[in-house]
C-alpha cells in the first residue's frame, strides 16, 4: 500500500511538472494531447483491470466509449423545443435537467444540461454491458473475442446508420462540460476545448484519471481484487473455492465498461464532437494493445504505455503507418514479452542466453 | 413480393452465402489442425483478389488466379512459420491477440501497395450484363462460377482429408495431438501445411468474388465476422456444415433489405452470430457431446 502512495505522489509531481514545463518554455500545446492521452488511457485501465485481473478478453470496449460520447453528445445538442409540451420534457424541465438558450441564429434552443446527460450516458453503457455481460462472459477464448468484437461492431453500424447520431459525420458542436459553475469568484470549472482553458482541463483529466486510478489500486488489493485473479489463475479451482466468479466477471466488465464510457463523455466535450470512428473495431483493437504493451495485469505499466504511446500517435508522430505501428507493437509484445514491456529486464535477456548456451 | 423478386433475392443470397461459407471453410482448416481461430482469414481473401488484379496486367485471368492462389499460400506458411510455429504452448489470449496484429498488419501493408481503390477482376466468362435466363429469372453466370468453385473445393478437400495421406495426417493431427505426434507425424509441419491450405482457399474465394463484390484493402475484417458467424452457425470445424450454414445466412441477409435499411444488414449476421454463441455454440448441424470435449 506503501509504495502505491509514492508512486501516485510521484505522478503528481510528474503531472503538475510537465504543466509547469510547458508553462516555461512556451509549448502548451503539448497539453491539449496530453489531455486526450489522459482520457483514453482512462478506457485503458479500465480494460487493463478486465483483462489482466479478470482474464477475460474485450474487443468491444470502444463501443461502451462510443456509448458514453455519443448519448452525452445527442442529448446536450439536439433540441427538445419541438416536445416543448409533452410531459415528460415538462418534469424534466421542473427537476432542472434541461437548460434553454438561443443557437448562433436566435432561434430557441432547449437541451439537456451535461451533468444530466453525462450521468444518463454512464448508465445506459452500464445497463447495456450488464445486459450484454450476464450471456457473453459465459462465453471462453475465441467466442469471447469474436461476441466483444461483434458487439463493438454493432454500436458502431447503428452510430454509423442513424441519422440521430449525425451518421458519418458525426455530432458537433458539443457544448462544453460546466463540472462547477461559479462560486465566489473562483471557476466556473469547464470540460472544453477553449483554449482559455487548456490549463484547467489539463488537470480535470489527469485529476480524474489519478482518482480512477486510486480507486481500480485499491479494488486490486482487496478481497475483489483477489478473487480477481483466482479466476485469471484458474477458473474452476476459484469457483471450488467459493468465488462467485460469474458475478466477479460481470461487475468488472460493466466497472471496465463505465471507465470507457465516462472517457467517453469527457472527451466528447473537450473535443466539441465525435464521430464514429471512435466506435470503429480498430479503436478496440488499440486498446488491446495499450493493454497488452503495458502488461496485463500491470495498471501501472498500461498506465504509462497508455498515456506515453496515445500521446505519440496524436501527435501525429506515427504518420500514415499509425495503424501499422500498433499492430507491429501488438505482434511484437505478444511474441517476445507476453507480460508486457515493462516485464522486460535487461538482465532477463543476458540470463537467457545463458540458459541457452550452457 | 413478386415471383421474379423473390428469385433475385434468393439467388443473391446463395452466392453471397456460398462466398461466406468458402471463408469458414478456412477458419475450420486451422481450428481444426491447431484450435486457433486465425482473426486474419478475412485478410487472405482480399490477398487473393488484389494479387489476382496486379497480375492480370501481364498474365491472362486463369495464370492470374492461379498466381495469386500459389503466392497468398506462400505468404500464410511465411506467417505461420515467422509468427506462429515456434511458440511454446502459447495461451489462447495469446493467440488471439496475435492474429488480430497480424490482419491490422496485412491490411496495412495493402493499403501501401495497393491504396484505398475500389478494384474488381473481370467477369469470367461474359461482362457485368450477360446474364443466364432461367424461365423467367435472370442471373449473372458469375454465380454459376462461385457455385462451381465451392463445390469444387468442398470436393476436393473431402477427398484431400479422407484419401491422401497428408490428409489424414492433419486429421490426427487435430483428433489428438500427442498421439499423432507418437506415429511420427511433424505436427508442426501440419500446421504449417493448415495454413497455407486456409490461405490458398480464402485466395481463391477472393478471386471468385471479385467481379461480384469487388475488392478493396479492407474487406477482410466483415468478412471475417461473417465467415466466422458461419462456421460457429454449422458447428466449428465442420466444412460440409458450413456450406449450409453459409446458403443461411446469405439467404436471411438477402431478404432482410426488403424489412430493414441496407445499413444494417451487416448487423444481422453479428446479430445471428451472438445469438448462436449464447444458445447453441456447438451450431445448428454440431452435438452438444463433442463441443464438451473442445475448449472455447
Amino acid at each position: 500500500m506503501k509504495s502505491h502512495v509514492v508512486k501516485i505522489c510521484v505522478l503528481l509531481f510528474l503531472v503538475i511538472g510537465i504543466q509547469l514545463i510547458t508553462h516555461w518554455t512556451d509549448t502548451q500545446f503539448y497539453l491539449t494531447q496530453l489531455t486526450m492521452a489522459a482520457y483514453y488511457s482512462l478506457v485503458i485501465i479500465g480494460l487493463s483491470v478486465l483483462m489482466g485481473y479478470a482474464g477475460q478478453i474485450s474487443l468491444g470496449h470502444a463501443g461502451f466509449f462510443a456509448i458514453g460520447g455519443y448519448l452525452s453528445a445527442s442529448l446536450t445538442t439536439h433540441n427538445l423545443i419541438g416536445l416543448h409540451d409533452t410531459t415528460i420534457i415538462t418534469m424534466l424541465s421542473g427537476m432542472g435537467m434541461l437548460v434553454s438558450g438561443q443557437d448562433l441564429y436566435g432561434e430557441q434552443l432547449l437541451v439537456v444540461t451535461p451533468w444530466a446527460a453525462c450521468i444518463a450516458a454512464i448508465m445506459i453503457a452500464a445497463l447495456i454491458a450488464f445486459v450484454l455481460g450476464i450471456p457473453v462472459l459465459k462465453l471462453k477464448g475465441h467466442y469471447l473475442a469474436m461476441a466483444t468484437l461483434g458487439f463493438g461492431t454493432i454500436i458502431y453500424r447503428a452510430a454509423l446508420a442513424s441519422e440521430y447520431f449525425g451518421e458519418s459525420d458525426g455530432i458537433s458542436e458539443v457544448p462544453g462540460f460546466i463540472l462547477f459553475p461559479e462560486i465566489a469568484g473562483i471557476g466556473p470549472l469547464a470540460v472544453s476545448g477553449d483554449f482559455g482553458h487548456r490549463v484547467e482541463n489539463y488537470y480535470i483529466a489527469w485529476g480524474l484519471l489519478v482518482i480512477c486510478l486510486i480507486l481500480l489500486l485499491n479494488l486490486i488489493d482487496s478481497r475483489v481484487g483477489r478473487a480477481l485473479r483466482s479466476i485469471h489463475g484458474s477458473e474452476e479451482a476459484a469457483e471450488a473455492m467459493g468465488v462467485n466468479t460469474a458475478r466477479f466477471k460481470l461487475y468488472v466488465f460493466v466497472l471496465s465498461a463505465v471507465f470507457a464510457a465516462v472517457a467517453g463523455v469527457f472527451l466528447t466535450h473537450y473535443n466539441g464532437g465525435i464521430g464514429p470512428s471512435e466506435a470503429g473495431v480498430m479503436k478496440s483493437v488499440r486498446y488491446v494493445a495499450l493493454v497488452a504493451v503495458g502488461g496485463m495485469a500491470n495498471l501501472w505499466g498500461a498506465l504509462i504505455m497508455g498515456v506515453s504511446l496515445t500521446f505519440l500517435s496524436l501527435r501525429g508522430v506515427f504518420g500514415s503507418y499509425d495503424d501499422a505501428v500498433f499492430g507491429s507493437i501488438l505482434i511484437v509484445i505478444m511474441l517476445f514479452a507476453p507480460e508486457g514491456i515493462l516485464s522486460l529486464k535487461i538482465k532477463n535477456i543476458f540470463l537467457r542466453k545463458k540458459e541457452i548456451d550452457s | 413480393m413478386t415471383f421474379d423478386l423473390f428469385f433475385q433475392l434468393l439467388f443473391a443470397g446463395i452466392t453471397y452465402g456460398i462466398i461466406y461459407a468458402i471463408v469458414a471453410i478456412g477458419f475450420n482448416i486451422i481450428y481444426n489442425t491447431t484450435g486457433i481461430i486465425n482473426f486474419a482469414q478475412g485478410e487472405f481473401v482480399m490477398l487473393g483478389g488484389m494479387i489476382s488484379i496486379s497480375l492480370l496486367h501481364v498474365v491472362p485471368l486463369p495464370v492470374a488466379i492461379f498466381g495469386a492462389v500459389l503466392i497468398t499460400m506462400i505468404v500464410g506458411a511465411l506467417i505461420e512459420m515467422v509468427f506462429i510455429r515456434w511458440l511454446d504452448n502459447p495461451s489462447v489470449l495469446r493467440l488471439i491477440i496475435i492474429t488480430i496484429g497480424l490482419s491490422i498488419l496485412i491490411r496495412e501493408v495493402a493499403l501501401h501497395i495497393w491504396g484505398e481503390s475500389i478494384r474488381s477482376l473481370p467477369y469470367f466468362y461474359g461482362n457485368e450484363i450477360t446474364a443466364v435466363q432461367f424461365g423467367s429469372v435472370r442471373f449473372s453466370p458469375q454465380i454459376l462460377w462461385v457455385i462451381g468453385v465451392c463445390g469444387v473445393v468442398v470436393a476436393g478437400l473431402s477427398l484431400f482429408f479422407g484419401y491422401t495421406s497428408l490428409g489424414r495426417e492433419m486429421r490426427a493431427c487435430s483428433a489428438n495431438r500427442r498421439a499423432a505426434i507418437l506415429c511420427g507425424i511433424n505436427t508442426r509441419n501440419m500446421v504449417t501445411f493448415s495454413f497455407m491450405l486456409s490461405a490458398g482457399i480464402g485466395a481463391l474465394a477472393g478471386c471468385v468474388m471479385s467481379p461480384i463484390t469487388y475488392t478493396q484493402y479492407d474487406i477482410g475484417t466483415g468478412l471475417a465476422i461473417k465467415g466466422f458467424t458461419v462456421a460457429v452457425l454449422g458447428g466449428l470445424g465442420n466444412s460440409m456444415a458450413a456450406v449450409a450454414a453459409g446458403i443461411i445466412l446469405g439467404i436471411l441477409e438477402a431478404f432482410s433489405i426488403t424489412i430493414v435499411p441496407l445499413a444494417f444488414q451487416d448487423a444481422i449476421a453479428i446479430t445471428l452470430l451472438l445469438i448462436m454463441l449464447f444458445l447453441r455454440p456447438h451450431g445448428l448441424f454440431g452435438s452438444k457431446e463433442a463441443a464438451g470435449l473442445k475448449e472455447f
